[in-house]
């Protein structure tokens, strides 16, 4: 035991040869193997690249009338038809993506950014400061999304700004839950009171030992939640209290498709796939991001749903 | 001589209970109830019973990463009750923790040269990214790992590497005093003797003051320089090394002593073993008077109804910090009628089963 050489034969290893493969990367390898998170992924693509490049895509100007051709069927010259003012329905449900993504990242990013601060807050600093913050947090998760939503924007105004900041408050709780839990679990891991005993600030600590680590659950609950926030813009903008026109936005489109069913299956049908696509696009890839990360993962947004 | 590092005055820890309480208050949990220690600058004192008696509750209060219910911690001179949030994390450069699990005190994301180049951050303990890669490569080495390792990461290690490397992350800081919380427990037994050899050269190296928390008295007696005994949130004996070991005092010591093994088979063979039977009662509803009562061989009808302090007895000198207590009331007044200081036999834990069951 005291010899000395002994002693180091164990202690020692040999000079690092091989890189270790970060999380990150296993993490990405993981999700490439899933082939619906890759679907949804590629289907992602498709639908940024359509928002990014909308204006060199369409066919002609969104809101041009030929009343020569209203409701004309999907031809070579109107790939999904027209609508009742004889509008190229291709062109506005291309235009159409950039308002959903539009609203999709800023309500999701207002909401991660707002529920990330407050379930750290909350989680980590504990006692009546998490009370009161997750109570507020529990009445604003009982209301129903869309009543919700709809509260929110006939108080701010119907407007596309305004939908988005609704629809970003509705979903802060969510993700104040996700961190908060996350958070709570984190604090109390050994490695995490381990940098404490050093004497580390909380800065320190929530910044580089608790956020790297609820981080997953942050990236899998905003890409649900994204797939959510779309479709919440969509009925709002159904029932006329979202997006507002001229913006096109596909829940309007399907409204007023409504009041010309007869007239043509069209109009009701591409920006409703345009929806449905968006919407599993982004389930998918949630979903296959939170089997990546941690297929422990679960999510609080399935047990919600939209009303 | 007497110029304690660490002192530990009535130290309380309790713990809220749980939610779960159906109708009414639960009784909250108390982890540790009611201790005094101190240790002696550049000495080890080992902490030493069964899990769950608030051992790492007692090493986490001193550095206040639990916060004491009650109680007072001095260190060097400073009551650290008092300190505010930056000096309590100054405090923290000087007290450091080694903990039990070398898994789980590592960050899996980060390399082991990052960790310990993390506690030289805190407290800007180096000038630039090529000061703090070399300091980080001294400790390795200093804790007996190649000084190229720093790169890896935490799973690449074995058990006993990785507490090197958590060794070296508390070395970091330049602490005096370490809190080593059963940095054994969880390695292989080939490899405990190295980890042991190393905290004990380091100390003699650094001078550093040494809180050694262990469940057996196996690895405590060989590095501590006195022993308290614990036993559900309270000490039950204290004293020197020698006279902890050769002249246990407490029913509670023996039995713990029993469970370690001896190295000649012979003498294996014809000791005494006294056997814990029972499990340990909850920390929410310790027992009246002694609590170790429910489980102890010579429990008669006073310790039902009297909670013993810690008294001198045995050889020691029996001056407060440098004697020998124990807290039993086999000893001082109520216990005269039992005859005491010899080891107990066989016969004699018999009859103390039978003459006096536990009285609930
Ligand atoms: N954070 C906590 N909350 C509630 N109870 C705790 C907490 N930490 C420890 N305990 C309880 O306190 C008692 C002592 O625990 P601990 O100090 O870890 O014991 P040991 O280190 O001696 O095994 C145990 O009953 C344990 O369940
Ligand atoms: S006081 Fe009684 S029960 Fe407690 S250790 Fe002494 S003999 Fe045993
Ligand atoms: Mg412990």
């Amino acid at each position: 035991m005291s010899d000395p050489r002994v002693h180091q034969a164990d202690a020692e290893l040999e000079a690092p040869s091989t890189r270790h493969q970060s999380q990150w990367r296993a993490t990405v390898s993981a999700l490439l193997a899933n082939r619906l998170a890759v679907f949804g992924l590629v289907m992602l693509t498709a639908l940024v690249l359509t928002a990014l490049f909308a204006d060199l895509l369409i066919r002609q100007p969104i809101n041009a009338q030929n009343l020569a051709d209203r409701f004309a069927p999907p031809s070579s010259q109107y790939w999904f038809g027209t609508d009742d003012l004889g509008r190229d329905v291709f062109s506005r449900v291309v235009v159409g993506a950039r308002v959903s993504l539009q609203v999709g990242v800023v309500s999701v990013g207002i909401s991660l950014v707002a529920g990330t601060l407050i379930g750290l807050w909350a989680g980590y600093r504990g006692g009546w400061i998490d009370t009161v913050w997750m109570r507020a947090m529990d009445v604003l998760f009982a209301f129903p999304v869309i009543l919700l939503a709809i509260a929110l924007v006939a108080v701010l105004g119907p407007s596309l700004r305004n939908t988005m900041i609704a629809v970003g408050i509705v979903f802060t709780p969510i993700f104040a839950r996700v961190v908060r839990g996350s958070v709570l679990s984190v604090r109390e891991e050994l490695h995490v009171r381990a940098v404490r005993s050093l004497g580390a600030s909380d800065r320190r600590i929530i910044l580089r030992h608790v956020l790297p680590n609820v981080a997953a659950p942050i990236i899998v609950q905003a890409s649900l939640s994204l797939a959510f926030a779309i479709l919440t813009e969509a009925a709002l903008s159904y029932i006329g209290v979202g997006v507002q026109p001229p913006d096109p936005a596909w829940g309007y489109m399907l409204s007023d498709a409504q009041r010309f069913q007869r007239q043509g299956w069209w109009l009701s049908v591409f920006p409703g796939a345009a929806i449905f696509l968006s919407v599993m696009a982004f389930n998918l890839l949630g979903d296959g991001l939170r089997d990546a990360l941690d297929p422990k993962q679960r999510s609080v947004i399935e047990s919600r749903g939209v009303e | 001589m007497s110029d304690p590092l660490l002192q530990v005055d009535d130290l309380h820890v309790h713990f809220p209970a749980g939610g779960r309480a159906v109708g009414g208050k639960r009784n909250p949990v108390r982890a540790v109830d009611g201790i005094s220690f101190s240790i002696e600058r550049g000495r080890t004192l080992g902490l030493v019973g069964e899990s769950g008696c608030g051992k790492s509750t007692t090493g986490l209060s001193i550095l206040r990463l639990v916060e004491p219910t009650s109680g007072t911690v001095t260190f060097d001179g400073t009551d650290l009750g008092n300190l505010g949030r930056k000096d309590l994390r100054r405090f923290r450069r000087r007290a450091a923790m080694i903990f039990q699990d070398p898994y789980a005190s590592l960050d899996p994301r980060r390399t082991v040269g990052d960790a310990i180049g993390e506690a030289l951050d805190i407290h800007d303990l180096h000038q630039g990214r090529q000061a703090r890669a070399t300091r980080v490569a001294e400790l390795l080495e200093r804790v007996g790992l190649h000084p190229d390792t720093g790169s890896r990461y935490p799973h690449e290690f074995s058990g006993g590497q990785r507490q090197r490397v958590g060794i070296a992350r508390a070395l970091a800081v330049e602490p005096d005093f370490l809190v080593c919380d059963e940095p054994i427990a969880a390695l292989d037994v080939s490899i405990q003797a190295q980890v042991l050899n190393l905290l004990a050269e380091l100390q003699d190296e650094l001078q550093l003051t040494y809180l050694f928390i262990a469940h057996d008295l196996a690895a405590v007696q060989h590095v501590s320089d006195r022993i308290a005994v614990m036993y559900l949130g309270r000490i039950v004996e204290e004293g020197d090394r020698r006279d902890v070991i050769t002249d246990p005092q407490h029913p509670y010591t023996r039995a713990l002593l029993s469970a370690v093994p001896v190295p000649d088979p012979v003498a294996e063979r014809q000791r005494s073993r006294v056997e814990l039977v029972g499990d340990v009662p909850s920390p929410m509803n310790p027992p009246s008077g002694c609590r170790f009562r429910t489980r102890c061989p010579r429990v008669f009808e006073a310790c039902g109804r009297i909670d013993p302090d810690l008294i001198p007895v045995g050889g020691g000198e029996g001056s407060v910090g440098g004697g020998h207590t124990a807290a039993c009331l086999l000893h001082g007044e109520v216990g005269q009628p039992v005859e005491r200081s010899e080891h107990p036999d066989a016969n004699e834990i018999e009859a103390g089963l039978d003459g006096a069951l536990p009285n609930r």
